[in-house]
Protein backbone atom coordinates (compact mmCIF):
# COMPACT_ATOMS: atom_id res chain seq x y z
CA UNK A 1 0.00 0.00 0.00
CA UNK A 2 2.69 2.42 1.16
CA UNK A 3 4.43 1.55 -2.11
CA UNK A 4 1.45 1.87 -4.36
CA UNK A 5 0.68 5.61 -2.77
CA UNK A 6 4.66 6.63 -3.52
CA UNK A 7 4.58 5.52 -6.64
CA UNK A 8 1.44 7.80 -7.58
CA UNK A 9 3.08 10.44 -5.94
CA UNK A 10 6.64 9.54 -7.69
CA UNK A 11 4.11 9.33 -11.01
CA UNK A 12 2.18 12.79 -10.06
CA UNK A 13 5.71 14.64 -9.64
CA UNK A 14 8.24 13.40 -11.99
CA UNK A 15 5.32 14.26 -14.46
CA UNK A 16 5.46 18.02 -13.48
CA UNK A 17 9.40 17.70 -13.42
CA UNK A 18 9.13 16.84 -17.40
CA UNK A 19 6.82 19.08 -18.26
CA UNK A 20 9.15 22.39 -16.67
CA UNK A 21 12.08 21.24 -19.08
CA UNK A 22 11.67 23.31 -22.30
CA UNK A 23 13.59 20.84 -24.59
CA UNK A 24 11.81 17.38 -22.93
CA UNK A 25 8.47 19.37 -24.14
CA UNK A 26 10.14 20.50 -27.53
CA UNK A 27 11.03 16.76 -28.46
CA UNK A 28 8.08 15.33 -26.62
CA UNK A 29 5.39 17.54 -28.16
CA UNK A 30 6.77 19.71 -30.93
CA UNK A 31 9.16 17.89 -32.89
CA UNK A 32 6.88 14.61 -34.48
CA UNK A 33 4.77 17.70 -35.67
CA UNK A 34 7.50 19.53 -37.43
CA UNK A 35 7.75 15.86 -39.87
CA UNK A 36 4.40 16.18 -39.84
CA UNK A 37 4.14 19.46 -41.60
CA UNK A 38 7.15 19.31 -43.61
CA UNK A 39 5.66 15.63 -44.64
CA UNK A 40 2.36 18.50 -45.46
CA UNK A 41 4.35 20.80 -47.39
CA UNK A 42 5.94 18.11 -49.82
CA UNK A 43 3.26 16.01 -50.48
CA UNK A 44 -0.09 17.39 -48.99
CA UNK A 45 -2.54 14.63 -47.81
CA UNK A 46 -3.59 13.59 -51.59
CA UNK A 47 -5.35 10.11 -51.57
CA UNK A 48 -3.51 7.25 -52.36
CA UNK A 49 -5.16 4.12 -54.52
CA UNK A 50 -3.12 1.70 -52.96
CA UNK A 51 -3.86 2.87 -49.45
CA UNK A 52 -7.55 1.96 -50.30
CA UNK A 53 -8.59 5.87 -50.85
CA UNK A 54 -6.33 7.07 -47.87
CA UNK A 55 -4.29 9.97 -48.15
CA UNK A 56 -0.15 10.03 -47.47
CA UNK A 57 -0.28 12.14 -44.62
CA UNK A 58 -2.40 9.72 -42.87
CA UNK A 59 0.14 6.92 -44.20
CA UNK A 60 2.59 8.91 -42.94
CA UNK A 61 0.83 9.50 -39.02
CA UNK A 62 2.42 5.81 -37.57
CA UNK A 63 5.79 7.20 -38.37
CA UNK A 64 5.50 10.28 -36.78
CA UNK A 65 4.32 8.10 -33.87
CA UNK A 66 7.69 6.05 -33.92
CA UNK A 67 9.41 9.33 -34.17
CA UNK A 68 7.85 9.80 -30.76
CA UNK A 69 8.95 7.06 -29.52
CA UNK A 70 12.36 7.40 -30.41
CA UNK A 71 12.89 10.59 -29.14
CA UNK A 72 11.18 10.61 -26.12
CA UNK A 73 11.92 6.69 -25.53
CA UNK A 74 15.55 6.68 -25.77
CA UNK A 75 17.16 9.69 -24.37
CA UNK A 76 15.59 11.61 -22.27
CA UNK A 77 15.07 9.04 -18.92
CA UNK A 78 18.48 8.28 -19.63
CA UNK A 79 20.18 11.48 -19.44
CA UNK A 80 18.13 12.48 -16.50
CA UNK A 81 18.87 9.32 -14.40
CA UNK A 82 22.51 9.43 -15.56
CA UNK A 83 22.22 12.91 -14.10
CA UNK A 84 20.47 11.69 -11.08
CA UNK A 85 22.55 9.04 -9.80
CA UNK A 86 25.71 11.88 -11.04
CA UNK A 87 24.38 14.42 -8.41
CA UNK A 88 23.37 11.35 -5.74
CA UNK A 89 19.64 11.82 -6.32
CA UNK A 90 19.55 8.42 -6.67
CA UNK A 91 21.51 7.88 -3.58
CA UNK A 92 18.85 10.22 -1.54
CA UNK A 93 15.88 8.04 -2.72
CA UNK A 94 17.80 4.76 -1.60
CA UNK A 95 18.00 6.26 1.62
CA UNK A 96 14.61 5.67 2.29
CA UNK A 97 12.30 3.12 2.44
CA UNK A 98 11.36 3.47 -1.22
CA UNK A 99 11.78 0.42 -2.99
CA UNK A 100 13.89 0.66 -6.29
CA UNK A 101 10.93 -1.27 -8.29
CA UNK A 102 8.45 1.17 -7.32
CA UNK A 103 10.98 3.50 -8.43
CA UNK A 104 11.96 2.10 -11.99
CA UNK A 105 7.85 1.45 -12.16
CA UNK A 106 7.18 4.74 -12.24
CA UNK A 107 10.16 6.16 -14.09
CA UNK A 108 8.91 3.97 -16.98
CA UNK A 109 5.25 5.26 -16.25
CA UNK A 110 5.66 8.93 -16.59
CA UNK A 111 7.69 8.06 -19.77
CA UNK A 112 5.31 6.00 -21.54
CA UNK A 113 2.83 8.50 -20.27
CA UNK A 114 4.93 11.19 -21.87
CA UNK A 115 5.25 9.02 -25.24
CA UNK A 116 1.45 8.56 -25.27
CA UNK A 117 0.76 12.56 -24.82
CA UNK A 118 3.14 13.21 -27.64
CA UNK A 119 1.36 10.94 -30.43
CA UNK A 120 -2.10 12.10 -29.10
CA UNK A 121 -0.65 15.84 -29.66
CA UNK A 122 0.56 14.94 -33.08
CA UNK A 123 -3.09 12.66 -34.15
CA UNK A 124 -4.76 15.40 -33.27
CA UNK A 125 -2.64 18.27 -35.19
CA UNK A 126 -3.16 15.57 -38.17
CA UNK A 127 -6.87 15.88 -37.51
CA UNK A 128 -7.86 19.61 -36.72
CA UNK A 129 -5.02 20.85 -38.79
CA UNK A 130 -4.77 18.54 -41.99
CA UNK A 131 -8.11 17.05 -42.15
CA UNK A 132 -6.74 13.53 -41.45
CA UNK A 133 -10.30 11.81 -40.29
CA UNK A 134 -9.16 8.18 -40.13
CA UNK A 135 -7.70 6.78 -36.58
CA UNK A 136 -6.96 3.48 -37.27
CA UNK A 137 -7.34 0.18 -35.16
CA UNK A 138 -6.99 1.85 -31.52
CA UNK A 139 -7.15 -1.14 -29.81
CA UNK A 140 -4.06 -3.03 -31.85
CA UNK A 141 -1.82 0.70 -31.87
CA UNK A 142 -1.96 1.11 -28.51
CA UNK A 143 -0.46 -2.27 -28.32
CA UNK A 144 2.10 -1.98 -30.69
CA UNK A 145 3.10 1.56 -29.05
CA UNK A 146 3.23 0.00 -25.86
CA UNK A 147 5.52 -2.05 -26.92
CA UNK A 148 7.46 -0.36 -29.14
CA UNK A 149 7.58 2.23 -25.94
CA UNK A 150 8.81 -0.07 -23.44
CA UNK A 151 11.43 -1.73 -25.72
CA UNK A 152 13.41 1.98 -26.43
CA UNK A 153 13.09 2.79 -22.84
CA UNK A 154 14.70 -0.82 -21.84
CA UNK A 155 17.80 0.35 -24.32
CA UNK A 156 17.79 3.79 -22.60
CA UNK A 157 17.90 2.52 -19.18
CA UNK A 158 21.05 0.32 -20.96
CA UNK A 159 22.72 3.48 -21.77
CA UNK A 160 22.20 4.71 -18.47
CA UNK A 161 23.05 1.67 -16.56
CA UNK A 162 26.35 0.96 -19.13
CA UNK A 163 27.78 4.54 -19.91
CA UNK A 164 29.85 6.49 -17.33
CA UNK A 165 27.99 10.22 -17.26
CA UNK A 166 25.20 11.89 -18.53
CA UNK A 167 27.44 13.21 -21.35
CA UNK A 168 28.33 10.26 -22.08
CA UNK A 169 24.57 8.91 -22.37
CA UNK A 170 23.77 12.30 -24.48
CA UNK A 171 26.80 11.42 -27.68
CA UNK A 172 25.95 8.21 -27.87
CA UNK A 173 22.53 8.05 -27.83
CA UNK A 174 22.54 11.07 -30.47
CA UNK A 175 24.66 9.02 -32.29
CA UNK A 176 22.07 6.11 -32.10
CA UNK A 177 18.83 8.20 -32.31
CA UNK A 178 19.25 10.54 -35.72
CA UNK A 179 21.19 7.97 -37.81
CA UNK A 180 18.71 5.81 -36.78
CA UNK A 181 15.40 8.24 -37.73
CA UNK A 182 17.57 8.87 -41.11
CA UNK A 183 17.53 5.48 -41.59
CA UNK A 184 14.47 3.87 -41.14
CA UNK A 185 12.19 5.41 -43.32
CA UNK A 186 10.62 7.65 -40.30
CA UNK A 187 11.32 10.86 -42.76
CA UNK A 188 11.50 9.61 -46.35
CA UNK A 189 9.63 6.14 -47.38
CA UNK A 190 11.92 3.74 -47.52
CA UNK A 191 10.71 2.58 -50.49
CA UNK A 192 12.01 5.75 -52.50
CA UNK A 193 15.37 4.94 -51.02
CA UNK A 194 18.80 2.96 -52.40
CA UNK A 195 19.26 -0.71 -51.99
CA UNK A 196 21.96 0.22 -49.55
CA UNK A 197 19.98 2.41 -47.56
CA UNK A 198 17.28 -0.27 -47.32
CA UNK A 199 19.33 -2.96 -46.28
CA UNK A 200 20.63 -1.48 -43.31
CA UNK A 201 16.91 -0.23 -42.08
CA UNK A 202 16.64 -3.55 -41.64
CA UNK A 203 18.86 -3.90 -38.90
CA UNK A 204 17.87 -0.55 -37.48
CA UNK A 205 14.80 -0.71 -34.45
CA UNK A 206 13.05 1.86 -35.46
CA UNK A 207 12.19 0.66 -39.25
CA UNK A 208 10.46 -2.20 -37.16
CA UNK A 209 8.55 0.07 -35.16
CA UNK A 210 7.45 1.88 -37.91
CA UNK A 211 6.42 -1.00 -39.73
CA UNK A 212 4.67 -2.62 -36.62
CA UNK A 213 2.55 0.82 -36.33
CA UNK A 214 1.39 1.30 -40.09
CA UNK A 215 0.45 -2.82 -39.64
CA UNK A 216 -1.36 -1.93 -36.45
CA UNK A 217 -2.71 1.62 -37.69
CA UNK A 218 -3.91 0.22 -40.87
CA UNK A 219 -5.39 -3.30 -39.21
CA UNK A 220 -3.23 -5.92 -40.53
CA UNK A 221 -3.11 -9.38 -38.72
CA UNK A 222 -0.52 -9.41 -35.95
CA UNK A 223 0.31 -12.79 -37.71
CA UNK A 224 1.66 -10.53 -40.49
CA UNK A 225 3.86 -8.53 -37.90
CA UNK A 226 5.69 -11.59 -36.16
CA UNK A 227 9.03 -10.43 -37.27
CA UNK A 228 8.60 -7.01 -36.07
CA UNK A 229 7.01 -8.36 -32.78
CA UNK A 230 9.94 -10.96 -32.40
CA UNK A 231 12.49 -8.59 -32.74
CA UNK A 232 11.00 -5.63 -30.14
CA UNK A 233 10.06 -8.44 -27.59
CA UNK A 234 13.64 -9.22 -28.37
CA UNK A 235 15.31 -5.87 -27.62
CA UNK A 236 12.95 -5.71 -24.45
CA UNK A 237 14.25 -8.45 -23.07
CA UNK A 238 17.57 -7.84 -23.67
CA UNK A 239 17.75 -4.42 -22.71
CA UNK A 240 15.65 -5.32 -19.38
CA UNK A 241 18.19 -8.23 -18.64
CA UNK A 242 21.31 -5.79 -18.90
CA UNK A 243 19.96 -2.94 -17.61
CA UNK A 244 18.93 -4.98 -14.39
CA UNK A 245 22.72 -6.66 -14.61
CA UNK A 246 24.25 -3.03 -14.60
CA UNK A 247 21.96 -0.57 -12.82
CA UNK A 248 23.78 1.43 -10.38
CA UNK A 249 22.23 3.94 -7.96
CA UNK A 250 25.60 5.53 -6.98
CA UNK B 1 14.76 -0.22 20.68
CA UNK B 2 13.16 -1.43 24.01
CA UNK B 3 14.04 0.24 27.27
CA UNK B 4 17.12 -2.91 28.43
CA UNK B 5 18.86 -1.97 25.02
CA UNK B 6 20.23 1.87 25.79
CA UNK B 7 22.16 1.74 23.07
CA UNK B 8 20.94 3.47 19.50
CA UNK B 9 23.80 2.53 17.51
CA UNK B 10 26.30 -0.74 18.34
CA UNK B 11 29.29 -1.19 16.38
CA UNK B 12 31.69 -4.10 17.11
CA UNK B 13 35.20 -4.76 15.30
CA UNK B 14 33.62 -3.13 11.88
CA UNK B 15 36.07 -4.04 9.19
CA UNK B 16 35.74 -2.99 5.04
CA UNK B 17 38.36 -3.66 2.76
CA UNK B 18 38.90 -2.26 -0.58
CA UNK B 19 40.24 -3.44 -3.28
CA UNK B 20 43.29 -0.88 -2.82
CA UNK B 21 43.12 0.01 0.88
CA UNK B 22 41.39 -0.88 4.20
CA UNK B 23 38.80 1.94 4.73
CA UNK B 24 37.76 0.88 8.19
CA UNK B 25 39.98 -1.55 10.40
CA UNK B 26 38.21 -2.84 13.35
CA UNK B 27 36.28 -0.24 14.62
CA UNK B 28 33.85 -0.24 17.87
CA UNK B 29 31.47 1.94 19.77
CA UNK B 30 28.17 3.09 20.77
CA UNK B 31 26.25 5.67 20.84
CA UNK B 32 23.35 6.03 23.36
CA UNK B 33 19.82 7.39 22.77
CA UNK B 34 19.48 11.32 22.91
CA UNK B 35 23.05 11.77 22.37
CA UNK B 36 24.59 13.85 20.00
CA UNK B 37 27.53 12.20 18.71
CA UNK B 38 30.13 12.80 16.54
CA UNK B 39 32.67 11.48 14.15
CA UNK B 40 35.77 13.41 12.91
CA UNK B 41 39.10 12.78 11.04
CA UNK B 42 41.03 13.57 7.97
CA UNK B 43 39.95 13.13 4.57
CA UNK B 44 40.48 9.36 3.91
CA UNK B 45 40.12 7.83 7.81
CA UNK B 46 37.17 5.91 7.00
CA UNK B 47 34.36 7.82 8.74
CA UNK B 48 32.26 7.68 5.26
CA UNK B 49 32.81 4.17 5.20
CA UNK B 50 31.99 3.37 8.72
CA UNK B 51 28.55 5.88 8.58
CA UNK B 52 27.75 4.52 5.29
CA UNK B 53 27.66 0.94 6.96
CA UNK B 54 25.74 1.57 9.56
CA UNK B 55 22.60 3.37 7.29
CA UNK B 56 22.81 -0.49 5.56
CA UNK B 57 24.36 1.92 2.45
CA UNK B 58 27.31 -0.60 2.59
CA UNK B 59 27.98 -3.89 3.43
CA UNK B 60 30.63 -4.78 5.79
CA UNK B 61 33.34 -7.29 5.36
CA UNK B 62 33.18 -8.27 9.14
CA UNK B 63 32.03 -6.92 12.81
CA UNK B 64 28.59 -6.75 13.97
CA UNK B 65 26.34 -3.42 13.59
CA UNK B 66 23.02 -2.89 15.15
CA UNK B 67 20.82 0.21 14.80
CA UNK B 68 17.99 0.61 16.89
CA UNK B 69 18.15 -3.46 17.52
CA UNK B 70 18.35 -4.33 13.85
CA UNK B 71 20.64 -5.42 11.61
CA UNK B 72 21.46 -2.58 8.76
CA UNK B 73 21.53 -5.46 6.29
CA UNK B 74 19.18 -7.66 7.07
CA UNK B 75 16.82 -5.14 8.17
CA UNK B 76 17.14 -2.24 5.79
CA UNK B 77 13.85 -1.04 4.98
CA UNK B 78 12.67 -1.91 8.44
CA UNK B 79 15.65 0.67 9.32
CA UNK B 80 15.09 3.05 6.95
CA UNK B 81 11.70 3.93 8.09
CA UNK B 82 12.89 5.06 11.80
CA UNK B 83 16.65 6.59 10.44
CA UNK B 84 16.90 10.01 9.06
CA UNK B 85 19.84 10.48 6.81
CA UNK B 86 21.19 13.57 5.51
CA UNK B 87 24.29 13.17 2.93
CA UNK B 88 27.09 15.01 2.15
CA UNK B 89 27.06 15.28 -1.43
CA UNK B 90 23.33 14.76 -2.88
CA UNK B 91 20.79 16.64 -4.72
CA UNK B 92 17.02 16.51 -5.79
CA UNK B 93 15.83 15.94 -8.65
CA UNK B 94 16.29 18.86 -10.96
CA UNK B 95 13.34 21.60 -11.40
CA UNK B 96 11.73 20.10 -8.04
CA UNK B 97 9.75 22.98 -5.74
CA UNK B 98 10.65 22.76 -2.06
CA UNK B 99 6.97 21.97 -0.90
CA UNK B 100 6.87 18.89 -3.69
CA UNK B 101 10.15 17.38 -2.24
CA UNK B 102 8.89 17.20 1.07
CA UNK B 103 5.61 16.45 -0.05
CA UNK B 104 7.20 13.35 -1.90
CA UNK B 105 9.71 12.03 0.47
CA UNK B 106 7.06 12.22 2.97
CA UNK B 107 5.15 9.39 0.72
CA UNK B 108 7.63 6.96 1.38
CA UNK B 109 7.15 6.32 4.70
CA UNK B 110 4.64 4.76 6.60
CA UNK B 111 4.51 7.41 9.15
CA UNK B 112 5.55 11.39 8.43
CA UNK B 113 5.52 14.37 10.07
CA UNK B 114 3.61 17.03 8.52
CA UNK B 115 5.95 18.97 6.15
CA UNK B 116 4.59 22.43 6.37
CA UNK B 117 5.43 22.69 10.19
CA UNK B 118 8.00 21.31 10.09
CA UNK B 119 9.48 23.81 6.61
CA UNK B 120 8.35 26.93 9.26
CA UNK B 121 10.75 24.87 11.92
CA UNK B 122 13.31 25.32 9.57
CA UNK B 123 12.27 28.76 8.85
CA UNK B 124 11.70 27.94 5.33
CA UNK B 125 7.89 28.59 6.08
CA UNK B 126 7.27 31.13 3.28
CA UNK B 127 9.32 29.40 0.38
CA UNK B 128 7.38 26.02 -0.06
CA UNK B 129 6.82 27.22 -4.01
CA UNK B 130 10.11 27.82 -4.27
CA UNK B 131 12.45 26.15 -6.49
CA UNK B 132 15.42 24.06 -4.99
CA UNK B 133 17.80 25.41 -7.40
CA UNK B 134 17.09 29.11 -6.12
CA UNK B 135 17.63 28.61 -2.83
CA UNK B 136 20.42 29.55 -0.98
CA UNK B 137 23.43 27.27 0.35
CA UNK B 138 21.96 27.44 3.96
CA UNK B 139 18.60 27.40 2.69
CA UNK B 140 19.33 24.06 1.09
CA UNK B 141 20.93 22.77 3.48
CA UNK B 142 17.59 23.17 5.53
CA UNK B 143 15.59 21.35 3.35
CA UNK B 144 17.83 18.82 3.57
CA UNK B 145 17.74 19.02 7.09
CA UNK B 146 13.56 18.93 6.87
CA UNK B 147 13.89 15.52 4.76
CA UNK B 148 16.10 13.92 6.77
CA UNK B 149 13.49 14.43 9.60
CA UNK B 150 10.14 14.28 7.52
CA UNK B 151 9.38 10.49 8.83
CA UNK B 152 9.72 11.76 12.81
CA UNK B 153 13.50 9.28 13.15
CA UNK B 154 14.61 7.89 16.25
CA UNK B 155 18.62 8.60 14.68
CA UNK B 156 19.26 11.36 12.38
CA UNK B 157 22.71 11.30 10.76
CA UNK B 158 23.88 14.40 9.63
CA UNK B 159 27.17 14.21 7.04
CA UNK B 160 29.27 17.61 6.71
CA UNK B 161 25.81 19.49 7.75
CA UNK B 162 27.97 22.74 7.53
CA UNK B 163 30.86 22.39 4.91
CA UNK B 164 30.56 25.25 2.64
CA UNK B 165 28.32 27.37 4.91
CA UNK B 166 29.04 30.94 5.98
CA UNK B 167 30.17 31.33 9.70
CA UNK B 168 26.09 32.86 10.69
CA UNK B 169 24.44 29.56 8.58
CA UNK B 170 26.95 27.32 10.65
CA UNK B 171 25.55 28.65 13.88
CA UNK B 172 21.65 28.81 13.02
CA UNK B 173 22.77 24.97 12.08
CA UNK B 174 24.05 24.48 15.11
CA UNK B 175 20.43 25.35 16.76
CA UNK B 176 18.94 23.21 15.00
CA UNK B 177 21.02 20.16 15.50
CA UNK B 178 19.89 21.11 19.78
CA UNK B 179 16.87 21.66 18.93
CA UNK B 180 16.57 17.98 17.45
CA UNK B 181 18.12 16.69 20.33
CA UNK B 182 15.66 18.52 22.51
CA UNK B 183 12.71 16.62 20.56
CA UNK B 184 14.56 13.38 21.64
CA UNK B 185 16.06 11.91 18.86
CA UNK B 186 19.85 11.01 18.90
CA UNK B 187 21.99 13.25 16.29
CA UNK B 188 25.26 11.14 14.52
CA UNK B 189 27.18 13.64 12.79
CA UNK B 190 30.56 14.21 11.06
CA UNK B 191 32.34 17.02 10.77
CA UNK B 192 35.42 18.99 9.20
CA UNK B 193 35.62 21.89 11.51
CA UNK B 194 36.57 21.25 15.07
CA UNK B 195 34.78 24.25 16.52
CA UNK B 196 31.63 22.55 15.79
CA UNK B 197 32.28 19.46 17.49
CA UNK B 198 33.39 20.75 20.26
CA UNK B 199 30.66 23.46 20.51
CA UNK B 200 27.75 20.68 19.45
CA UNK B 201 28.76 16.98 20.45
CA UNK B 202 28.54 15.11 23.80
CA UNK B 203 31.16 12.94 22.82
CA UNK B 204 33.71 12.74 19.96
CA UNK B 205 35.17 9.75 18.19
CA UNK B 206 38.26 10.68 15.95
CA UNK B 207 38.90 8.57 13.10
CA UNK B 208 42.58 8.18 11.95
CA UNK B 209 44.05 5.23 8.80
CA UNK B 210 40.49 3.40 9.75
CA UNK B 211 40.39 3.16 13.47
CA UNK B 212 39.52 5.19 16.38
CA UNK B 213 42.01 6.68 18.20
CA UNK B 214 40.40 8.74 20.26
CA UNK B 215 36.81 8.50 21.87
CA UNK B 216 35.08 10.88 24.64
CA UNK B 217 33.80 14.07 25.90
CA UNK B 218 35.65 16.80 24.27
CA UNK B 219 36.21 18.51 27.88
CA UNK B 220 38.44 15.37 28.61
CA UNK B 221 39.89 15.02 25.09
CA UNK B 222 41.00 18.32 25.61
CA UNK B 223 42.48 17.68 29.11
CA UNK B 224 43.97 14.69 28.54
CA UNK B 225 46.53 16.19 26.03
CA UNK B 226 47.53 17.95 28.72
CA UNK B 227 48.37 20.55 26.44
CA UNK B 228 49.93 23.84 27.68
CA UNK B 229 47.75 27.29 27.44
CA UNK B 230 49.49 29.98 25.57
CA UNK B 231 49.77 33.77 26.69
CA UNK B 232 50.11 35.37 23.18
CA UNK B 233 51.60 39.03 23.28
CA UNK B 234 53.33 42.30 21.06
CA UNK B 235 56.57 43.50 23.34
CA UNK B 236 57.36 47.06 22.32
CA UNK B 237 60.49 46.98 23.18
CA UNK B 238 63.40 44.41 23.16
CA UNK B 239 63.84 42.53 26.54
CA UNK B 240 65.86 39.24 28.14
CA UNK B 241 63.43 36.85 27.49
CA UNK B 242 64.77 34.67 30.59
CA UNK B 243 62.57 37.07 32.63
CA UNK B 244 60.15 35.00 31.49
CA UNK B 245 61.38 31.86 30.61
CA UNK B 246 62.69 31.41 34.87
CA UNK B 247 58.76 31.86 35.73
CA UNK B 248 57.70 28.49 37.79
CA UNK B 249 54.47 28.60 35.16
CA UNK B 250 56.43 28.81 32.03
CA UNK B 251 57.48 26.00 29.86
CA UNK B 252 58.98 27.68 27.03
CA UNK B 253 58.86 31.04 25.17
CA UNK B 254 59.02 31.68 21.63
CA UNK B 255 59.69 35.02 20.02
CA UNK B 256 58.86 35.52 16.59
CA UNK B 257 60.03 39.83 16.03
CA UNK B 258 57.39 41.31 18.88
CA UNK B 259 55.50 38.97 19.25
CA UNK B 260 56.01 36.76 22.19
CA UNK B 261 54.47 33.45 22.73
CA UNK B 262 54.80 32.29 26.01
CA UNK B 263 53.82 28.20 26.71
CA UNK B 264 52.72 26.83 29.99
CA UNK B 265 50.15 25.22 32.32
CA UNK B 266 47.04 27.20 33.05
CA UNK B 267 47.34 27.63 37.06
CA UNK B 268 49.62 30.63 37.66
CA UNK B 269 50.74 31.18 33.70
CA UNK B 270 48.78 34.53 32.86
CA UNK B 271 49.40 36.15 36.30
CA UNK B 272 52.78 35.09 35.86
CA UNK B 273 53.42 36.50 32.81
CA UNK B 274 51.82 40.01 33.62
CA UNK B 275 53.59 40.63 36.87
CA UNK B 276 57.08 40.07 35.44
CA UNK B 277 56.50 42.01 32.27
CA UNK B 278 54.86 44.73 35.16
CA UNK B 279 58.26 44.21 37.29
CA UNK B 280 60.51 44.76 34.46
CA UNK B 281 58.41 47.44 32.85
CA UNK B 282 58.77 46.19 29.67
CA UNK B 283 55.89 47.71 27.94
CA UNK B 284 53.31 45.49 25.78
CA UNK B 285 49.91 45.59 24.26
CA UNK B 286 47.52 42.94 22.64
CA UNK B 287 47.91 40.71 25.17
CA UNK B 288 45.25 37.38 24.80
CA UNK B 289 45.40 33.91 26.18
CA UNK B 290 44.65 30.92 24.15
CA UNK B 291 43.39 27.60 25.61
CA UNK B 292 44.01 24.31 24.27
CA UNK B 293 40.73 23.42 22.35
CA UNK B 294 40.12 20.18 20.03
CA UNK B 295 42.02 21.16 17.28
CA UNK B 296 45.24 20.87 19.01
CA UNK B 297 43.84 17.13 20.29
CA UNK B 298 43.69 16.44 16.61
CA UNK B 299 46.46 17.45 15.53
CA UNK B 300 48.54 15.74 18.12
CA UNK B 301 46.50 12.63 17.17
CA UNK B 302 46.71 12.38 13.83
CA UNK B 303 49.32 15.06 13.03
CA UNK B 304 47.45 16.54 10.16
CA UNK B 305 45.39 19.95 10.61
CA UNK B 306 41.89 19.70 9.93
CA UNK B 307 41.22 23.10 8.39
CA UNK B 308 41.11 22.97 4.33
Amino acid sequence: MQQLHALGKLIRVQTKLYLREPVAVFFTLLFAPLYLIMNWLIAGNQPLAELGGRGSLEAYLPACAAIVIAVVGLMPGAIETANRREAGVLRRFRATPLRPLTYIIGDVGVYLAMILLGILFVMLLAYFAFGVRSVGNVPSMFAAILLSATSFLAVGYVLASVLPNARAVTVVGNVLLFPMIAFSGATVPLEIMPETVRTIAKFVPLTHVITLLRGAWFGEPWSALLTEVAVLVGLLVVGTVVSALTFRWE
Amino acid sequence: MTSSDPFVVQVSELRKQYPDVTAVNGVSFDIGAGEIFGMVGPNGAGKTTTIECIEGLRQPDAGRVRVLGLDPQADGYALRERIGIQFQTSDLPARIKVGEALDLFASFYRRSVDWRPLLDRMGLGDRANAYLAKLSGGQRQRVFIALALINDPELVFLDELTTGLDPQSRRSMWELVRDVRERGKTVFLTTHYMEEAERLCDRVAIMDHGKIVALDTPERLIAQLNAENRVVLQAERSFDEATLRRLPAVVRVERIGERVIVYGPKEGLLSGVINALEAGEIPFRDLRTEQPNLEDVFLALTGKEMRD
